[in-house]
């Protein structure tokens, strides 16, 4: 059933429908739980109810202002409506030469209803985490609510309290995933929908998983995403996870990302933000195991009064791990963006190495970009490096890029893209870094639009474009 | 007449810096260009070359007989205008390799020739390479990124000796080169230099004038031109100083 706005709803903020909703409906927001995540929901529901959403006035909220979003009322659907579109008939993917195994969500849903957790021959398990809960407790109970841990806010509690669906993956020890996994999230709906979804990430022992999660939007109409994603990954496992974001001007996205690291493994992620009109991308690892590493990498080219928020958290909390953070970014017009790292170095995690950096270009006098790097570091045998860069475009490389005859427009696109390549580059995976390319090159062009398809449809022969300059050898 | 520069006066912040300075370049010339330092040398090619943030207070720079005081940068590059940078720009991120060929090609397709095929591109650095002894990967590399002061120097001849300009500028080429890069350099130069086209050579020294031997020699103070002869107005000045100069000026 969905709860359709009525005349009081109306005039409820979000937080306020949220409360009312989880107290009329909370027989069927926890028909399918455990006692686990029913005390789950229960405990995050009355936090929720103490703090509520985090407002202008929070202090980790300080530079992003969600009040616009949560003082909207929106349509918050607690089951899937019965009559989905299919998901094909909304998008189609088309990576040329990039194998993957897709599964997608529509306006929150899980889409596969005839199959709602598929068991590869290597004993992977995909699916829809509703599904999990059911088929695997104790596997799920392991880890759901425990990666992410206490740590919270207003949008955590309430994914925790009110959250239906979202993606389940499980590598069992040793299988290495061949195909990159695709998740893509398509909003498209009239209504204003608020869509809460919460996924969880499963890599055993020696496993390998790569992942690329895409949110995207498809029509202009607003949204508000809340997503909260858990990743456990065992000793010696590997993980990579890329994300696209690209959602319209309307559209808000909370995405909140907890990792688990255990000994000797490796996440690289790389957060690849294209549009939004305001995005706030958390990012929390935890190093609990000796050799842990990981790399946090991001990308976001904002413009118009878009606004980014990355703030990344990374927790060294046994000796020998590593960790590297860097994330670039373009603003122009009104954009703004903050950005947050904090280093976490407990008393015991000695041979540390973090390094964190954020570089940004201005391209206007009313870009903003508020860099707060921030490290506590409780051990003394440690090494930690950090630095913030904010620029315009050099002005002397303007000048020597125009003087060899390159347009004043391409050759800002030259620096642009050197810019960006940094992070392009390091997306391991050819075909996806192509694409990458392409739609970076497009953005910075201002031909990427929310498509009407997935994002990665934006390569489509729908518009032939020129830009001829190449920074891959020839 | 290729180049002619009539009475021009420059500004940077309200300060002038070039004052009436006349000069004439015809193809097939080497013009070198003397004097202290802080006399507008630098200026003169911010100018000729479409720098921003040099006000024409005054005058007129005619080239292929147009006024092209108002074009901008890339547009007079796109018609044969070439600096040879005193300090070349290091821009991480962009390949030597990709600069090049993209400043061929928007070159190219001013004069409304088709892009170059990379095949054809590829021969035609090596040739080029060969021809001012650049390392091979030095090209690989982002454009002057972590490059030696000479590599940086012969990385711009390089670049002329690909774009083939008409009037190629050169300033302060020789600053910071040991005897044996300045022989590449001028080597090079000498190798481009043809009856189609012109160089102004700007220079402190006399040194590299025994390489780049000049048609004409100027020297200028206090934003003119002083002085015009042939070479042999470069072994006076290198012999004398430029205090004889001054006490003329003076005069």
């Amino acid at each position: 059933m969905s709860i359709q706005k009525d005349t009081l709803q109306q005039a409820l903020t979000l937080d306020e429908m949220l409360i009312e909703q989880y107290r009329q409906h909370k027989a069927l927001i926890t028909k399918n739980d455990s006692p686990y995540v029913r005390q789950l929901r229960e405990n995050a529901f009355q936090a929720f109810v103490k703090e509520g959403f985090p407002h202008s006035g929070t202090e980790m909220w300080r530079h992003t202002d969600v009040d616009a979003l949560t003082e909207d009322s929106y349509l918050h659907e607690l089951s899937a409506p019965a009559n989905t579109e299919n998901i094909e008939d909304v998008f189609k993917c088309d990576v040329h030469n990039f194998d993957t195994e897709t599964v997608s969500m529509l306006n929150g849903w899980y889409t596969d209803k005839e199959d709602t957790l598929k068991t590869m021959p290597d004993g992977v398990v995909v699916g829809s985490i509703s599904a999990a809960m059911k088929a695997y407790p104790e596997l799920f109970e392991k880890h759901y609510g425990r990666v992410s841990g206490s740590e919270s806010n207003g949008f955590v509690q309430i994914n925790t309290a009110m959250t239906q669906d979202g993606i389940f993956i499980y590598v069992p020890d040793g299988v290495k995933v061949a195909k990159t996994l695709q998740i893509i999230k398509i909003i498209n709906r009239k209504e204003q929908l608020f869509v809460q979804s919460r996924n969880l990430v499963i890599l055993g022992k020696n496993s390998e998983l790569s992942l690329m999660h895409c949110d995207d939007s498809v029509d202009q109409n607003a949204s508000l995403v809340n997503t909260v994603s858990e990743f456990f990954v065992d000793e010696n496992a590997h993980l990579e996870l890329y994300k696209l974001q690209n959602l319209n001007d309307n559209s808000g996205l909370i995405n909140s990302t907890f990792v688990r690291q255990m000994a000797n493994s490796t996440i690289k992620t790389n957060t690849l933000t294209f549009n939004c009109g305001l995005i706030r991308n958390s990012i929390h690892v935890k190093l609990d195991g000796k050799g842990a590493h990981a790399d946090v990498l991001g990308l976001y080219l904002m413009d118009k009064q878009q606004h980014i928020d990355n703030q990344i958290r990374i927790d060294h909390n046994v000796p020998n791990c590593t960790s590297n953070e860097l994330f670039k970014g373009i603003l122009d017009d009104e954009a703004t963006g903050v950005f947050n790292g904090y280093i976490y170095v407990a008393r015991d995690a000695q041979q540390t190495n973090a390094y964190q950096n954020n570089n940004n270009i201005l391209l206007t006098p009313t870009a903003t970009i508020n860099t707060m790097p921030f490290l506590e570091i409780y051990a003394d045998d440690v090494k930690c490096s950090h630095g913030a860069t904010v620029g315009q475009l050099d002005q002397e490389a303007m000048f020597y890029i125009r003087s060899r005859g390159i347009s004043a427009a391409n050759a800002r696109l030259l620096l642009m893209y050197a810019f960006a390549a940094d992070i392009i580059n390091e997306i391991s995976i050819e075909p996806l870094r192509q694409r990458i390319d392409d739609m970076v090159k497009k953005r910075l062009r201002g031909e990427l639009s929310v498509c009407e398809k997935c994002v990665l449809h934006c390569g489509a022969p729908d518009k032939e474009y020129h830009f001829d300059i190449d920074l891959s050898q020839i | 007449m290729l180049l002619n520069i009539k009475d021009l006066s420059v500004a940077i912040n309200g300060k002038e810096i070039l004052n009436g300075l006349n000069l004439q370049v015809n193809k097939g010339e080497v013009h070198a260009i003397m004097g202290p330092n802080g006399t507008g040398k630098s200026t003169l090619a911010a100018a000729i070359t479409g720098r921003e943030g040099y006000e024409i207070t005054s005058g007129e720079i005619w080239y292929k007989d147009q006024n092209i005081i108002e074009m901008a940068a890339d547009e007079r590059a796109n018609m044969g205008i070439f600096l040879s940078f005193q300090y070349p720009v290091e821009i991480p991120g962009v390949s030597m390799t990709n600069f090049m060929r993209t400043a061929l090609n928007a070159q190219r397709e001013y004069r409304g020739q088709p892009n170059i095929p990379a095949g054809e591109f590829l021969k035609l650095m090596e040739e080029k390479k060969k021809m001012v002894d650049i390392h091979s990967k030095l090209t690989a590399r982002s454009v002057n990124e972590g490059f030696s002061g000479g590599e940086k120097k012969k990385n711009e001849i390089f670049q002329m000796a690909l774009l083939e300009p008409t009037l190629a500028i050169l300033d302060e080429t020789d600053s910071g080169l040991d005897i044996d890069a300045l022989r590449t350099v001028a080597k090079g130069v000498n190798e481009l230099r043809s009856s189609e086209n012109a160089f102004v050579v700007i220079t402190h020294y006399q040194r590299l004038l025994e390489y780049i031997v000049p048609d004409f020699v100027h020297v200028m103070y206090d934003g003119k031109i002083v002085k015009s002869g042939n070479k042999n107005l470069a072994l006076e000045l290198e012999e004398k100083g430029y205090e004889w100069l001054k006490e003329q000026a003076a005069v």
